[in-house]
């Protein structure tokens, strides 16, 4: 066990935790923030994308001894009394079946267009192709990144 | 038109008196077989509508949401016929319990099954709604009419809301009948509402099985014995019980259990523990070997699935005979989210939280497992990440109730994606055996189609007879809509100890796609059109031959494709809907296939929800073309070889083609919509890829073939 300090959601926080704990079963089961998901365990999903300090990462394979002092935001904390242009664009687009994924689609969709306000089809395929959808929604996903491209 | 429906006996509706608690209309969903319906005298109702003072409404829904839109499509039905404000509408998921009939969400059913019954539920409640307003002001029923949540009384204006007027419709008798509305009228059913579900679904606060948390809770892991029949024979835990919070590693039945603090301990514990398998009757067992049983097991004789005039003589006349041998391998159904339940066993009581399709499965387990009656075995279904079939067997539920039993405390059972995909239910393997006779016209005079492989009904139930057709195995091929004159299908059975299981579309998946291939050579040996020649052999099939000439028409398939691309067609019915689909493909030199666009046409009768249909038409594309591309579980030893996302390889947002979707107008009852979109894409597919490069794709997956140009 150590004793580690990090920022999550926008809160400080300090916990005991066993340094090689993934960050993603540190997240749900220790935080119980359940909206971040199990999809593989090996990076291959993006079912479990979170940010750290702002760039998207996979938390089932990032030791929790990483966030040390760092910042970590999840799909609750993306959003704080209303929806970010992002979320609301999946609603408007109707794009979660079961929507399983759909946490660790919008994490990844929202540092692309943080870092890219306005990405064509070639940026959302390079962005999003780490994060499977087996609904098969990718079409959806695309035209909400395009739509809330255009109101932000 | 309208319909006036004539209720009680049939309908067992009731009315229940609850002091204060508004309207409450019980009614009777269908229980499987006849001896199971109630008695009109004494029934219970096991379904609800409620209207409470404030005018919500609440309607029960039975069926399980995963992901096809079903806890919005159900009430629906409810709200068209009640004239409902849409936003005052809300869902009850029950617990499991017989008295709802089926609960099980599979065979796209669920619209189909309650399409009446909810409708008719709706039906009661705003006659009486308008009953206790016209007693109200003392007027005419006829009188009034309804509208978003409100009776209105016609020449006055003068207005109730439903809330206002539920206590009073409760007091009141049943109506003799009801009038089902005429399709033109709907305001609610046709269009393409919101579904409830989705605000949930982008802020991370939808529960899923998975994320179920108790007082007390445990979790823990299985690893599954690796070989099919096989057990556990021994199993070292000295270093898997140095695992910071390992609370317990026993054996359960097909593997052993790991208990822990939580999933990370328990999931480490697993890598650590040594495990010495007895490996059982199918050490041997692979891929190479069952292809070759299949192969010759072909040349035996098959149960007789469809013998119409004399298809062998016709093929010895036929002026030319096209032959195909075409396979398909085992599929794993790779949910999203892996299997998961959590069980709180007591002497008492066991309760579970399940992503279930088959809820009074898990609950049966359950029983039998912990010895308690039914009642009290407590099933709650939770939102499931993902089901394609997979979820109606409750084999992790009975681990789950096994772990917590053995542990004494609530315990959440989580696979690994590795178990998921080797320790699963596959979509049956095949092979299929061709033949067919064109006269000297040209025309399709002769079909035969064997079919050759394990059973799935026989998986499920080893006691089945090897000589009782299987309609899983046959189903899409043995009712081929193509007029030919001379049809023989029949079915060789071969027993692998592979355990199989329903699969998105199950059968329809293989059958379409071997059929359409072959329907597809012969119409390039008859020198024909691939679309004109089955349009020309499916004139007793008119909507078949309406979704094929409304995919071609919208892919514009009597113009060249954009250069560089090449199209392929099909047509499956599944599911009560039919759908046809053009794909629009290239094959690069170096053999890497790309789907660019799918033209989808459905007919799937009266809609519900458009949107819906889109989604599902959507989601099935990806699901077949993703098994076409890539789909293959394979054995070897005895083991299954694919293991996570990177040997069983999904398809990805830079390899998603354009879907265009294109509703049949219907007046025809609802077919199912959750998997009838599956089955024609990998024909579509390799239909396009033949015209793309005179390549014949007869063994799936498509990336398991050479098509480098040369």
């Amino acid at each position: 066990m150590s004793r580690i300090n990090f920022v999550i959601n926008g809160q400080e926080r300090t916990v005991d935790v066993d340094p090689k704990m993934k960050l993603l079963w540190f997240i749900r089961d220790t935080l119980e923030l359940t909206g971040t998901k199990f999809g593989c365990g090996m990076s291959l999903c993006g079912a479990c994308t979170v940010h750290l300090n702002g760039q998207a990462i996979r938390s089932c394979t990032t030791p929790v001894s990483m966030v040390a002092g760092q910042e970590i935001t999840t799909i609750e904390g993306l959003s704080s009394e209303r929806l970010t242009p992002l979320q609301q664009a999946w609603i408007d687009e109707q794009v979660p079946q079961c929507g399983y994924c759909q946490s660790g689609q919008i994490m990844t969709a929202s540092v692309l267009l943080a870092e890219n306000p306005h990405p064509t089809d070639g940026d959302i395929d390079q962005a999003m192709s780490g994060n499977i959808c087996r609904c098969g929604t990718y079409q959806r996903i695309r035209r909400a990144i395009h739509r809330a491209a255009q109101e932000v | 038109m309208s319909t006036t429906t004539t209720l009680s006996r049939r309908d067992f509706i009731k009315v229940s008196a609850q002091a204060g608690a508004g309207l409450i209309i019980g009614f009777h969903l269908p229980l499987k077989g006849a001896e199971a319906s109630p008695d009109a005298e004494t029934f219970t109702p096991n379904a609800f509508l409620s209207i409470d003072s404030k005018g919500l409404i609440t309607v029960t829904v039975t069926k399980s949401e995963i992901g096809q839109g079903i806890h919005t499509g159900l009430p629906m039905l409810v709200a068209e016929e009640l004239s409902a404000d849409w936003s005052k509408i809300r869902i009850e998921s029950p617990v499991a319990h017989e008295r709802y009939g089926s609960m099980g969400t599979y065979g796209s059913s669920s619209i189909r099954s309650m399409w009446l019954p909810l409708r008719k539920a709706g039906a009661t409640a705003r006659e009486m709604l308008i009953a206790a307003a016209a007693q109200t002001w003392n007027v005419a029923p006829g009188s009034c009419r309804v509208e978003q949540g409100t009776v209105i009384h016609r020449p006055t204006g003068k207005r109730l809301g439903y809330g206002e007027l539920a206590a009073k419709a409760a007091t009141l008798a049943i109506p003799k009948e009801v009038v089902l509305k005429d399709s033109k009228d709907y305001t609610i059913l046709g269009t393409p509402v919101p579904r409830l579900d989705i605000p949930d679904k982008v802020n991370g606060t939808t529960m899923f099985g998975i994320d179920v948390k108790l007082p007390g809770m445990l979790t823990a892991t299985v690893v599954h014995c690796p070989y099919f029949k096989g057990k556990l024979s021994s199993f070292d835990d000295t270093r898997a019980n140095t695992v910071d919070g390992v609370v317990k590693i026993f054996p359960i039945d097909g593997g052993l259990a790991i208990v822990a603090r939580d999933t990370s301990a328990a999931f480490a514990a697993a890598k650590a523990v040594k495990i010495t398998w007895e490996k059982g009757p199918n050490s041997q067992l692979d891929s190479e070997s069952i292809a070759r049983l299949l192969v010759e097991q072909a040349s035996e004789q098959g149960l007789v699935a469809k013998d119409q005039g004399d298809a062998r003589k016709a093929l010895s006349n036929a002026r030319q005979t096209i032959e195909a041998v075409y396979e398909v391998p085992y599929l794993a159904h790779a949910t999203m989210e892996p299997m998961n339940c959590t069980a709180h066993v007591t002497a008492q009581k066991c309760e579970i939280w399940a992503p279930t399709q088959n809820p009074q499965g898990a609950q049966d387990a359950a029983a039998r497992i912990t010895g308690l009656p039914k009642e009290s075995v407590v099933v709650h279904t939770t939102q499931s990440g993902g089901g394609f079939g997979r979820r109606s067997n409750p084999d992790f539920v009975a681990e789950a109730v096994q772990i917590s039993k053995a542990a004494g405390a609530p315990v959440k059972v989580i696979w690994t994606r590795e178990e998921d995909l080797r320790r699963g239910f596959y979509r049956p393997i095949n092979l299929n055996r061709f033949q067919a006779g064109l006269d000297n016209k040209r025309r399709l005079v002769a079909w035969t189609h064997r079919i050759v492989g394990p059973s799935l009904l026989r998986s499920i139930n080893p006691n089945r007879s090897k000589d009782q057709i299987d309609f899983t195995s046959v189903e899409g091929a043995a009712n081929l809509p193509y007029g030919i004159p001379n049809l023989l299908v029949d079915n060789v059975v071969v027993d692998i100890d592979v355990p199989l299981w329903w699969w998105r579309s199950v059968g329809n998946s293989q059958n379409a796609f071997v059929t359409e291939s072959f329907i597809d050579e012969v119409a390039h040996a008859a020198k024909a059109d691939p679309f004109t020649f089955r349009r020309d052999l499916l004139g007793d099939h008119p909507r078949h031959r309406g979704v094929l000439e409304m995919a071609a028409a919208k892919a514009g398939w009597d113009k060249p494709p954009p250069k560089g691309r090449s199209r392929g067609i099909a047509v499956h019915k599944a599911n009560g809907s039919f759908v046809a689909q053009v794909a629009e493909v290239s094959v690069d030199n170096a053999g890497k296939v790309r789907v660019h666009r799918v033209v989808c046409a459905v007919d799937c009768g009266q809609v519900v929800n458009p949107d819906s249909v889109q989604a599902q038409m959507e989601g099935s594309i990806v699901f077949g073309l993703t098994a076409a591309l890539y789909g293959a579980i394979t054995l070897k030893n005895g083991k299954v070889q694919q293991s996570n996302f990177h040997n069983y390889k999904m398809l990805r947002m830079d390899e998603m083609p354009e879907i265009e979707v294109t509703i049949i107008p219907s007046t025809e009852s609802p077919g199912g919509i959750g998997e009838p979109g599956t089955p024609p894409i990998a024909p579509a597919v390799t239909n396009a890829i033949f015209s793309a490069t005179g390549k014949r794709i007869r063994r799936l997956p498509i990336g398991s073939q050479d098509l480098r140009r040369t």
